[in-house]
């Protein structure tokens, strides 16, 4: 479990969230959506210590982030940004692999060898696998990442933006792939995205955020209308329901 | 993983021939048939040939080794102890203690060199986290200002204190002064390279950025400190022991990168043998070309190692951060 407590945070006196209390159960998809400038990426950045809390408190299953030291934390939640820019030439097995080194600490032993092996197959990296990160596309480096967060193999995902370059069909996997996982090994997977509908059709909770603020925790059948939408993003949003799920209609 | 090894090994064997090469050139020829038998030669070996060729290796692995940490630490592959102010700041250390107690003995002159050195790298570090990192080439322009200017204060405080000559000598490396009781201290960079090796894994992970480093549960800040203490200190006992050796720091992480990547704990040996290779080589030929007289390995490095950066920088792609894609 999750648990935000009366966390505000302010960069050089604009605040960028006010209040924060939310509480995310264990397991399952969590989707954070709103607005540009709502403050999800910077609570994900709390969230993972990434940066300091300046009020309130967070906790993993008990464990403050502020007081927690960072190498047991790395076992508990692992954290994708958006920025993924690196100058490192890795080969894209190597950048996996580092994703092990809060469990091995430089010396990688037959299970960090395997998970490694598991998270490239389980998003299809096995061709690209003995490339440098460099040489590879940004949807192809995008799936590299998210492939190193995954084989950190911790309880709590938090990934920003993680469809970001990804064509239809990789977005689509990489969504069911999170879903799988947070559902048969009951992790739980926090994730911003942008694109409402994927949040309507692979995620089990939605977290609307707007202002700093959270506007809207629930079910995505409860959060996602087209009232709240509307209000959400101050646009005018459709939201129909097809095969029984909502969609949003916001192209035109 | 094969590959590395047997370019490993090749370039050991490579280190072992300059090796052998560099113990038996020189004025007083030797014969390599005959030296292991006559008393005169075996003590010219030990005073004046051995010291030299193994401060020239020492130098040479851990100089690459330092540029390789500070390329990682700096995120920026276009910089090295010497361009960016760390190797001036130990000339700088060494001429205040000179003038604030002059009766100093060397381990104070070395630490007070390093002190320094680790200052003069942590200004650097500081001033260019402000850098935009979209701009990769800023980093090494500022580090050549930086480094001049700490620089011109040498040259300037040498000049006061008539020890010019000396800052000649720190400046510009050269190993023809090297004798046994005066070359000792560098085996301490060579054993604050093989600390290097141990940690190789978070200097790379440290390369990936603070974010990621945090993320993987890295205590960023430590080993941020640990690189500069161990790139500052190898310069410092570097600078005053032989001199600087532009380049090194410079082209040997570079051409070991774009060969092998950044693994640290699959190509930091490789970057220390290639540094050691090419120093020994360019103080060989140093010492032949003009023979019997030398040319300070810097000298020769300087060319060789522009040259072989120009080749860097045109051929095939930049080595600095893709653009971001989104």
């Amino acid at each position: 479990m999750i648990e935000i407590e009366g966390v505000s945070h302010s960069l050089s006196g604009v605040p960028i969230l006010r209040d924060i209390d939310l509480t995310i159960p264990k397991g399952g998809v969590t989707a954070l959506i709103g607005p540009n400038g709502a403050g999800k990426s910077t609570l994900l950045s709390l969230m993972a210590r990434l940066e300091r809390v300046q009020t309130g408190r967070i906790r993993f299953d008990g464990l403050d982030v502020t007081q927690t030291p960072t190498g047991q934390l790395a076992r508990v939640l692992a954290i994708l940004r958006q920025e993924t820019r690196i100058a490192t030439r890795l080969t894209l097995r190597d950048l996996v692999s580092f994703g092990r080194y809060p469990h091995h600490k430089g010396r990688p032993g037959a299970a960090d060898r395997a998970a490694v092996d598991e998270a490239i197959a389980t998003f299809g990296l096995e061709p690209l696998a003995g490339r440098q990160i460099d040489t590879l596309s940004g949807g192809q480096r995008q799936r590299a990442f998210v492939a190193m967060t995954f084989a950190q193999g911790t309880d709590y995902l938090l990934l920003d933006e993680p469809l970001n370059n990804l064509d239809m069909s990789h977005a689509r996997a990489l969504m069911l792939r999170l879903g799988e996982v947070a559902r048969t090994h009951g992790r739980t997977v926090v994730i911003v995205v942008h694109e409402i509908n994927y949040a309507a059709a692979h995620a089990d909770r939605i977290v609307a955020m707007k202002d700093g603020r959270v506007v809207r925790n629930g079910p995505p059948g409860d959060t996602l209308t087209g009232a709240a939408l509307t209000d959400l993003f101050d646009t005018p949003i459709d939201v129909t329901e097809i095969h029984g799920r909502p969609v949003s209609l916001h192209y035109a | 993983m094969r590959p590395t090894g047997s370019a490993l090994a090749a370039t050991a064997a490579v280190l072992f021939g300059l090796a052998v090469a560099s113990l038996f050139t020189g004025v007083i020829t030797l014969d390599p048939g005959t030296a292991w038998h006559d008393p005169e030669a075996l003590r010219l070996l030990a005073v004046s040939r051995f010291p030299r060729t193994a401060a020239v290796i020492l130098t040479g692995a851990s100089m690459a080794v330092a540029g390789m940490i500070m390329q990682m630490l700096a995120r920026n592959r276009f910089i090295e102890p010497t361009t960016a102010g760390t190797g001036q700041s130990a000339a700088l250390g060494i001429l205040v203690a000179t003038m604030l107690w002059p009766t100093a003995p060397l381990w104070a002159q070395m630490s007070l060199a390093s002190l320094a050195a680790i200052a003069g790298s942590a200004g650097f570090l500081a001033l260019i986290r402000h850098l935009p990192p979209s701009q990769p080439l800023l980093v090494p322009l500022v580090g050549l200002i930086y480094g001049g200017i700490i620089g011109a204060a040498v040259t300037f405080l040498g000049y006061q204190l008539d020890l010019l000559q000396y800052v000649e000598v720190w400046m510009n490396g050269e190993f023809s002064g090297v004798l046994r009781g005066r070359y000792e201290l560098l085996w301490i960079t060579g054993a604050l390279t093989l600390v290097a090796y141990v940690v190789a894994d978070q200097f790379t992970i440290v390369g990936l950025g603070r974010e990621a480093s945090v993320n993987l549960g890295l205590n960023y800040d430590s080993v941020v400190i640990a690189g500069l203490l161990i790139v500052s200190v190898v310069t410092a006992l570097t600078v005053t022991t032989v001199g600087m050796i532009p380049f090194v720091g410079l082209v040997v992480p570079n051409v070991v990168s774009r060969l092998m990547g950044d693994n640290l704990r699959a190509t930091l040996p490789c970057v220390a043998l290639s540094g050691a290779v090419l120093v020994l080589a360019c103080d060989l030929l140093g010492r032949i070309l003009r023979y019997p007289y030398e040319i300070p390995v810097g000298t020769i490095f300087g060319i060789l190692g522009g040259a072989v950066f120009l080749w860097l920088l045109y051929a095939g792609p930049a080595r600095t951060a893709p653009p971001d894609g989104r």
